[in-house]
């Protein structure tokens, strides 16, 4: 599903890599949570695996597509088989629920009797079918993210990328948004979240990369925030490169 | 894509953006009036030469024994050298750019000059033997009334040879100036016009930053994501294009065929018809500026 051998991305004017070497594989149907201080590299990582930044040296495979040699104009196509939420939502103010999520279909040109099936269907799976008309700014913070999960869910992708979704909310909401994630993830997607909440790592018993100074220092299965070791680890890693 | 997705894009961008939107249309009005006045002037010009030029003559006006020194210093055109006048305007050199030509006596330029001048009271006063003879020739080609005039300008019993063309330069000159004029306004406008729509096309694509970001992570293409950009550029520059023709449509209407066509009895001033005949150009020289200076702005500042 995903693999990168030794990814290694230096931003322009910057004096250490945003990546270094970094060596991950992923399989279809996990659910991986990216861990790491501000400005330690997972955002990086999440922008690479979007195909929003290039890597400068190393490969990065994602669903079969090689993205170091995917040409500009197949980006689109390859976002296509994405969804991404983020942190700050990103709803259209002046839009309905309904339309927000929508909104992703009709700019890939879906048709219109396919939309009116798909919405309703992923609003049921994120708990919003009865919020359908109502506008962003009178949902919850947690019902507002679910939102956006409905919206990149709704082109039926293989893998969900998460960058800090829960980092604005309170731990109630938290804990929807996690609830909704874990759903979709037993249902066959793939879910990659970066997430700087302990609480949620540890609770959700998941496998855990921790990334540092953009290299990845842990790599462990089911692994809880505060029992990972101090020491550099790089189990998966090492494997794979 | 879907057609009517871009449409509403397009219209969403309009409508949030309307301000800057009508500054396009009014500077993409009044830069496209001028092209326009520019274009009815050169019209104007053609007009006037294929009416006047057609009529226009070239005379050649022979000494008389009242000719000045300068002109004639061997006094009165002797017959000899009418001959000689006469068979070069047959002669094979000058033959093929002449249409026609006819001689008019003294007697005949006199009784022309009664007729042309029935108040003329120094009329009393003058005499036959006053005017001069001449030949009117009117030429296949005015253009080539050059021709005529150097052939006949040094020859003996010739006062003078006057290309009636000339007539006609200064206003000719007056309305290739004003065509200059125009078209300087119309440059710099067009140039500002330009200008304000890469700005406005940068503001428009800032204040739907989140829709921008949502095409691109759902992988929209990049003519979605783009179009209706550049749409919102061309709309602009084509209702200014209209509102453009509308208005010389207007001054065209008022100002000469209902009033100095009227006045002058010359059938020869531009019409709305001329107008009309240019619209398409006009509206090209807005759609095409438009495109591309929303099409640059588009590339230089929406990610794909």
């Amino acid at each position: 599903m995903i693999r990168l051998n030794s990814a290694t991305k230096t931003y322009s004017g910057a004096s250490h890599p945003a990546l270094d070497g970094v060596s991950i594989e992923i399989s279809r149907g996990e659910f991986v949570f990216l861990v790491g201080a501000s400005g330690s590299g997972k955002s990086s990582l999440l922008r690479v695996l979007l195909r929003e930044e290039s890597i400068d040296s190393g490969a990065v495979f994602v669903l079969g597509e090689s993205l170091t040699q995917l040409p500009q104009r197949q980006i689109p196509g390859y976002r296509r088989k994405l969804g991404v939420v983020f942190q700050d939502f990103r709803l259209l103010p002046n839009k309905s629920v309904f339309h927000n999520v929508a909104y992703a279909l009709q700019v890939i040109g879906r048709s219109k009797a396919f939309i009116d099936t798909s919405v309703p269907e992923v609003l049921r799976l994120v708990g919003l079918e009865d919020k359908a008309s109502s506008f962003p700014n009178a949902l919850s913070g947690g019902e507002q993210q679910r939102v956006a999960i409905a919206r990149a869910l709704v082109n039926k992708p293989e893998l969900l990328l998460a960058d800090e979704p829960t980092g604005n909310l309170d731990p109630d909401n938290s804990r929807e948004v996690m609830s909704v994630l874990e759903k979709v993830n037993l249902a066959g997607t793939t879910v990659v979240m970066a997430t700087h909440d302990r609480g949620i790592v540890d609770q959700m018993q998941k496998r855990v990369i921790e990334i540092r100074h953009g290299r990845v220092v842990r790599d462990a299965e089911t692994a809880s925030y505060k029992e990972l070791p101090t020491g550099p680890i790089n189990k998966r890693s090492g494997v794979d490169s | 894509m879907r057609i009517e997705f871009i449409l509403k894009e397009t219209w969403e961008g309009i409508r949030g953006n309307l301000s800057m939107v009508t500054s396009i249309i009014l500077v993409t009005f009044v830069s496209l009036t001028f092209v326009s006045i520019a274009a009815l002037l050169q019209i104007q010009i053609g007009n006037l030469k294929s009416y006047w030029y057609d009529k226009a003559q070239v005379v050649i006006y022979l000494c008389n024994s009242y000719s000045s020194e300068v002109e004639c210093p061997t006094g009165a055109i002797t017959e000899n050298e009418q001959i000689a006048v006469a068979s070069q305007l047959k002669s094979d050199a000058l033959n093929p750019y002449i249409d026609q030509y006819f001689f008019e006596s003294q007697d005949e330029a006199f009784v022309r000059l009664v007729e042309e001048n029935p108040n003329l009271s120094a009329a009393q006063f003058l005499t036959a033997e006053q005017l001069n003879a001449a030949y009117w020739v009117n030429l296949q080609d005015p253009e080539k009334a050059s021709l005529v005039v150097e052939a006949f300008a040094e020859q003996p019993g010739v006062a003078e040879v006057q290309d009636q063309r000339a007539y006609f330069d200064p206003i000719i000159d007056l309305l290739n100036g004003a065509t200059v004029a125009a078209g300087s306004v119309a440059a710099v406008m067009l140039f500002s016009a330009a200008l304000l729509t890469t700005t406005t096309i940068r503001l428009s694509a800032f204040s739907r930053r989140i829709e921008l970001g949502i095409m691109r992570l759902v992988g929209a293409s990049s003519l979605a994501i783009q179009l209706p950009f550049v749409l919102e550029g061309l709309v602009a520059a084509l209702i200014g294009g209209v509102l453009a023709i509308l208005v010389t449509n207007f001054l065209v209407e008022t100002f000469l065929t209902q009033n100095l066509a009227l006045e002058l009895a010359f059938s020869n001033l531009v019409t709305t018809f001329d107008l009309y005949s240019i619209a398409p150009y006009v509206l090209a020289v807005g759609a095409i500026l438009a495109v591309l200076a929303s099409g640059i702005s588009t590339y230089r500042h929406i990610r794909i």
